[in-house]
């Protein structure tokens, strides 16, 4: 570009002692970058270690009887965590199951019915809920939601369904439903937005298709948009249920922290994640430390399994959409 | 048991007073002529897409659309069945009658006027989660036909009329995506067919489809034009030739000329017709 | 078919629509919900002395959380200092250097970290840290949240530099000038907007954690003075205030809790405005 710009080929002139620039300056900056990028599976990794190495002396004290039978008890050393799994399980699939439809029908409206000024600014609220830190979902939880249930929804519930063991009484408002209402409002932006995507994704051809035919604008978006994406719907819903059984803070703060068994979603209850952090501040070690990072083992496998299914079954979507099917 | 799908009155309101200005045409009038087109412009956003369009489509017959890329073939076409109601930047003036009724009256449902006027597309768009005997019977299932056996019925009667049901009888519940590009398109044709519409729009049906494909859908619209009218969009000149009985030639949202096809491509009136079809441009 | 089917017809579709409609009003609610409630509960609470007291012994009413909103200042700052470089210079390698496997490799590594409850991150930090420390400090929860910010920080680092068209990165070759030179000062700066949106981002995620510093910061009622001591931080005080008995750390809890939402959601809505329309799927 201009007279005496080195060539890139030969380097600085012959002569001047120096090499070409920056080869050595490129090689430690390769390196340096290098090892930061591999700082992230080195991390995977290292999380996965740790929680195995804490969770030894529990895994082989109590091998599969772990998963089977619930207790916690520190002072006796006997400790089985089937009582939390069964609680994550039964919050998490109860919030997606609040969650999933109030999700997607809000992606269809707001791809297929609302005027076009509302889509942006309706999703961006959507998003906002999503960056609401867990804690104050729990203030607002406690202090909020939970009077509210308490009031009218929970004393219905125990009056007309409380013969049912699910509904069975007394309700003291922190229970495992309230903890399922609160993940499913945590949960609603990111099925919404995926959801949303899918939607969007619908080539148009397909809609216009079901209007040929004489569709009313219901059955255009049944027949042509939603059968269309029954795949990458059901990818929203598993990432939904990776966050759900992961959240914490607004769980444990509504959810009742309790380790008696009940088949009431009524009682109060105790989540792998919540139990984890209801031992905030108490000492233990030995048998008592390896039990609690081992809740914490299995927390971790269940939601990475749920998230690595959930990622490899929508990009199964996303290529298939692509190659046109 | 009728057999018949009654054809919906395109109000479903208490009919309206009747506004039109002339009474309402002599059943024998009203039969002469299927489309009557007034005066139809359309704009997309600002663009004036079509000018002032009129003429008039002959029913049991092949009306073949001609001109160059852009000239406003499609969006005639899908003038035709409203389409344009979809796009919210379209605006649509003039009048269009099919068999007597104002397409675009208020209190008109669009939805009516489709299940009246059916369309295929420039590209097969089958429903890819569908097996072909539940893509046949989509549109006949929407309207409320349950028994099977009357589907069954009516889905084989439209997939041998599309020249479709030999080759896939054996394979009706097979994903629809299993067929080959024509054979989807002429599925996409008997899924129309079906609900037995009055009309059948075609846009470039066959311009996504090789030469063998194209000429068993030639076959196939000149077997139909005996039941159905057929309105089809073409920038294949020869195609229009063979298959059309009138032709209309658009030239920039302009129509240019409009007669017997024999007409149009031996000894057409203007000259831009004869510049078009001598090949001198587009 | 006759006429009265195609009227349920249509009326199912109005309907639909409505439905529709309503779930959409559903799902905006809880935002704005626990806004106006924080605002009503929270404001009437936040004055100096809430910025710059320090708690009183339980019961007590009064005092302030001057030292957790310290403390998250300074979590912050120790996670920076973790999460930046790695995540920053490891988006570099990815985007300048990496092969198509490795990104896909690394990608994926960092969704699932990205996926990981933040409470795992709490113990995996405490075996690491605060066992072998004998103590919870300052010095954990920094680093629990650091490594909470890799996997935030990489992505959009990568996707940023990605965004930078490669003929900068040509006409810098053809004029003999250090690949690294080259990333550092032209490619970097180009997509240095971006970066930062990234790293802020990664930042207002990590500041709202509390879960992963019950095990690592674990709270402290005083000003910290030691990194090696404990520490307190906004959304652990306001955890800690919102399950106690007591009426005023109630009050306290909301009111730390409106200055937690009000922040969060400024540096997010202020990034969307900031990178309005250039990188739409960095908001996710």
């Amino acid at each position: 570009m201009n007279a005496g710009a080195i060539s890139v080929t030969t380097g600085p002139p012959a002569g001047t002692g120096l090499a070409p620039p920056g080869k050595a300056g490129d090689r430690a900056f390769r390196l340096l970058t290098w090892l930061m990028a591999m700082m992230v599976p080195a991390l995977l990794g290292l999380v996965g270690w740790t929680l195995c190495k804490g969770s030894a002396l529990s895994l082989q004290k109590f091998g599969w009887n772990f998963f089977l039978h619930s207790n916690w008890d520190p002072v006796n050393g006997d400790f089985g965590a089937l009582w939390f799994i069964g609680c994550t399980f039964v919050s998490s699939l109860l919030g997606l199951l609040i969650a999933l439809p109030l999700s997607l029908a809000t992606a269809v409206y707001l791809t297929e019915l609302a005027p076009g000024w509302v889509r942006q600014p309706a999703m961006s609220m959507i998003e906002m809920l999503a960056v609401i830190p867990s804690v104050v979902f729990g203030l607002w939880g406690i202090f909020v939601m939970v009077s509210w249930l308490q009031e009218g929804p929970y004393p219905l519930l125990v009056r007309y369904l409380g013969y049912l063991p699910f509904f069975r009484g007394p309700a003291t408002g922190f229970c495992v439903l309230s903890g399922a209402v609160v993940i499913a409002i945590m949960i609603l932006p990111i099925i919404t937005s995926i959801s949303r995507e899918v939607l969007r994704a619908v080539p148009n051809s397909q809609r216009e298709a079901a209007y040929a035919l004489g569709a009313t604008r219901w059955e255009v978006t049944r027949l042509a948009v939603l059968r269309y994406s029954r795949r990458g719907i059901f990818g929203a819903a598993l990432l939904g249920l990776g966050r759900a059984l992961g959240e914490t803070m607004a769980v444990m703060m509504v959810v009742g922290n309790s380790d008696k068994i009940s088949a009431s979603l009524l009682a109060p209850g105790n989540t792998l994640a919540s139990k984890i952090g209801n031992e905030y501040g108490e000492t233990f070690q030995g048998i008592n430390l390896s039990a609690l990072f081992e809740l914490g083992l299995m927390l971790l496998l269940v939601t990475v399994v749920t998230n690595i299914l959930a990622r490899l079954w929508i990009g199964a979507v996303g290529a298939r959409q692509h190659s046109g099917i | 048991m009728t057999n018949q799908i009654q054809l919906p009155a395109l109000k479903t309101a208490a009919p309206a007073p009747a506004p039109l200005a002339p009474a309402a045409p002599a059943p024998a009038a009203a039969a002469a002529v299927t489309f009557d087109v007034r005066q139809l412009n359309v704009w997309f956003g600002g663009n004036h897409v079509l000018r002032g369009v009129s003429l008039e489509i002959p029913p049991k017959a092949v009306t073949a659309i001609i001109g160059p890329s852009g000239c406003g073939k499609s969006t005639f076409l899908r003038a035709l069945n409203r389409m344009h109601d979809l796009v919210p930047a379209a605006r649509v003036e003039g009048r269009i009658t099919l068999f007597g009724e104002d397409l675009y009256a208020p209190g008109v449902d669009a939805t009516l006027v489709r299940r009246r006027v059916g369309m295929v597309f420039q590209k097969s768009n089958p429903f890819p989660t569908m097996t072909i005997a539940e893509n046949a019977t989509a549109g006949l299932r929407l309207n409320g036909l349950r028994q099977k056996d009357l589907l069954a019925e009516r889905m084989e009667r439209s997939l041998r009329m599309a020249a479709l049901w030999d080759e896939v009888k054996d394979r009706l519940h097979a994903n629809a995506l299993s067929l080959s590009g024509g054979q989807q398109q002429r599925l996409c044709i008997a899924r129309a067919l079906a609900i037995e519409p009055e009309v059948l729009l075609m846009d470039e049906p066959a311009s996504a489809l090789d030469p063998l494909a194209t000429a068993r859908i030639e076959e196939l619209i000149l077997q139909l034009k005996q039941d159905y009218t057929i309105v089809i969009v073409t920038h294949n000149m020869q195609q229009a030739a063979r298959i059309s009985g009138q032709t209309a030639f658009l030239y920039l949202g302009e129509l240019i000329e409009f007669d017997q096809t024999s007409r149009i491509f031996t000894n057409p009136r203007q000259k831009q017709t004869e510049d078009y079809v001598t090949g001198r441009f587009g | 078919m006759n006429d009265w089917h195609y009227r349920w017809r249509k009326v199912k579709s109005s309907m639909v629509s409505g439905l529709c409609l309503v779930c959409a009003l559903v799902v905006i609610t809880p935002l704005a919900l626990v806004l106006f409630y924080l605002l009503k509960a929270g404001a009437s609470s936040l004055d100096p002395h809430f910025f710059t007291q320090l708690p009183n012994p339980a019961g007590e009413p009064g005092g302030g959380m001057a030292n957790a909103i310290l403390g998250s200042m300074t979590l912050l700052g120790l996670a920076g200092l973790v999460g930046i470089p790695v995540g920053v210079l490891g988006g570099i390698y990815l985007s300048e250097f990496g092969s198509p496997r490795m990104k896909w490799a690394v990608g994926f590594a960092a969704d699932i970290l990205n996926g990981t409850p933040s409470i795992v991150w709490g113990i995996v930090v405490y075996a690491l840290v605060v066992l072998p420390m004998q103590g919870y400090s300052a010095l954990a929860g920094g680093l629990a949240l650091g490594f909470m910010m890799i996997p935030i920080i990489i992505r959009t680092t990568e996707e940023m530099l990605a965004l930078v068209p490669n003929s900068y990165r040509e006409e810098a070759f053809a004029l003999g000038i250090a690949h690294w030179r080259i990333v550092l000062n032209i490619v970097i700066k180009t997509a240095s907007r971006g970066i930062i949106t990234g790293i802020l981002l990664a930042a207002a995620r990590v500041a709202g954690e509390a879960a992963p510093l019950l095990f690592t910061a674990f709270g402290n009622n005083f000003w910290n003075h030691k990194l090696s001591q404990p520490i307190e931080a906004l959304p652990l005080q306001i955890f800690t205030y919102a399950i106690s008995p007591y009426d005023d750390w109630h009050r306290q809890a909301k009111a730390g809790a409106l200055v937690l939402i009000l922040l969060v959601l400024a540096l997010n809505i202020g990034v969307r405005v900031m990178t309005r329309g250039r990188a739409p799927h960095l908001a996710r």
